[in-house]
């Protein structure tokens, strides 16, 4: 493998986003982002399991077999969850309950699985980490986006600290309901896909 | 390869799955007590909000809530009789895990579920809350079904005429964020101060009406303007008021508290 760490490292953040480029991890990126507080929860959870997965994947890529490569996968990651759920309800709890399931569904995130098949089993484990915190920073770099258009145009503040003077408390501005609805994150990951491949022509697929 | 023979299929498999329960258990098993303090501080600070002791959205340390906590009298009503139980300690008893077992809870009739509550515990907490050694309000447990989850939280009744509402809070529920979320909403949650649950007869009047409410006529006192974008949230909050409010949950205790006076 002739990747040089930078690029593994940097190339998931625009060239090879994995929600723009690869649309994996759109679920999550539709749940969690109403509120920057538990969007930020989420990237760091996420940053986390990737990183770890992608290294034990690695580590232990030359004595796995093919046949329950897989399920050996899922259950490292699924592990790495469960740790991650735990600590949060001791530690963040509100943030934990806003998440609720949206952090034991990052198992299902198909980043993390996709990276552990394409990448960290054919790979060291030094590139393995890089890669994961990557891709991590990558699906991070969106679901901020988002977060802060959503949060900031639904309910006129940023991490809760209101930015905006709300016209229902006599301010002028009326916050747009359809941002803290799914379908807005849609649109705004749309926008975003079309601002990179207009920047990165080369994303563009062939007809 | 010999990667793939059988030995080295169950070796591997049973490796990670040790290390990774070790790690797992080892994650739940420290943690848990923290959790825990977490659990009881959360329902503390709803119960406070509920009170008014606790403004909502008020960041309070864990001694500051305890210290709050300590105006508020737990006691446990058989929901049938409406008398308090003895035998059964208040603090500790948790009412929704009772609601799930058999021997402590009970089927709600269909034909009087409007909230949904499906089953029910016999015995439910109240929260005495005092002031200067007075009795201000009852807060009672109540919960049943919006439009996606199960809504949880808690109804401050005036303890001088047990018919006046100072406060509804929903410490959990699932509904969408920005329309029947909006139950957490400080202002909307602002308007039910002073409203009143019963009518002159004694039956739950309480409504959340659609749209906004119209001043000065005679209904007013009891209406409370709709979630817009979430009638079915509106009416959940409304069915579960009148559940628990009425004759077959709380109704009996509220009679025995009229007629002993609140103590």
């Amino acid at each position: 493998m002739a990747d040089k760490p930078r690029d593994v490292l940097f190339r998931p953040l625009f060239d090879e986003n994995p929600i723009a480029l690869l649309s994996l991890g759109i679920c999550s990126a539709l749940a969690v982002t109403t509120k920057l507080e538990t969007t930020v929860t989420m990237c760091l959870a996420v940053i986390f399991v990737l990183c770890c997965s992608n290294m034990a994947v690695s580590v232990i890529r030359n004595f796995i077999p093919a046949n329950i490569r897989i399920i050996v996968q899922m259950t490292i990651i699924a592990s790495l969850v469960i740790i991650v759920d735990q600590f949060l309800r001791a530690y963040a709890f509100d943030i934990s309950k806003q998440l609720s399931v949206f952090v034991g569904l990052i198992i299902t995130n198909c980043i993390i699985m996709g990276r552990a098949e394409a990448f960290a089993s054919q790979n060291g484990p030094g590139l393995s980490f890089l890669d994961g915190l990557g891709n991590a920073l990558g699906y991070s770099v969106i679901l901020l986006v988002v977060g802060i258009l959503r949060e900031l145009f639904g309910s006129g503040s940023l991490f809760g600290v209101p930015m905006f003077a709300l016209a229902a408390e006599g301010g002028w501005y009326a916050p747009n309901g359809l941002m803290l609805l799914p379908p807005s994150a849609f649109f705004i990951i749309g926008f975003f896909i079309w601002a990179v491949r207009t920047w990165k022509p080369k994303q563009v697929e062939k007809e | 390869m010999a990667n793939d023979s059988v030995g080295r299929t169950f070796g591997v498999a049973l490796g990670v799955c040790l290390v990774c329960s070790v790690l797992v258990s080892a994650a739940a098993v420290s943690l848990r007590p923290t959790q825990a303090v977490n659990k009881t501080l959360d329902k503390k600070r709803n119960i406070l909000m509920a009170a008014g002791l606790l403004k909502s959205g008020e960041v309070a340390s864990g001694e500051r809530i305890d210290e709050l906590y300590q105006n508020i009298n737990t006691r446990v009503v058989d929901l049938a009789t409406g008398e308090y139980v003895d035998g059964v300690d208040p603090i500790a008893y948790d009412q929704r895990r009772a609601a799930k077992d058999p021997a402590q809870s009970e089927l709600v009739p269909a034909n009087v579920d409007i909230a949904n509550v499906k089953r029910r515990a016999l015995h439910a907490s109240v929260y005495m809350v005092s002031q200067k050694g007075k009795v201000k309000k009852v807060i009672l447990p109540v919960h049943g079904l919006g439009l996606w989850s199960t809504l949880y939280g808690f109804v401050a009744l005036d303890a001088k005429d047990l018919n006046t509402i100072r406060g509804l809070v929903y410490y959990e529920h699932a509904e969408t964020p920005g329309l029947g979320g909006e139950v957490d909403n400080p202002s909307w949650k602002a308007l039910w101060d002073g409203k009143k649950a019963f009518d002159e007869s004694g039956a739950v009047r309480i409504e959340v009406i659609r749209g906004k409410v119209v001043q000065g006529r005679p209904e007013t006192q009891y209406q409370v303007d709709g979630l817009s974008g979430a009638t079915i949230t509106s009416r959940g909050v409304r069915d579960m008021l009148r559940y628990w409010l009425g004759s077959e949950s709380f109704g009996p205790y509220l009679a025995k508290l009229k007629e002993r006076g609140v103590s």
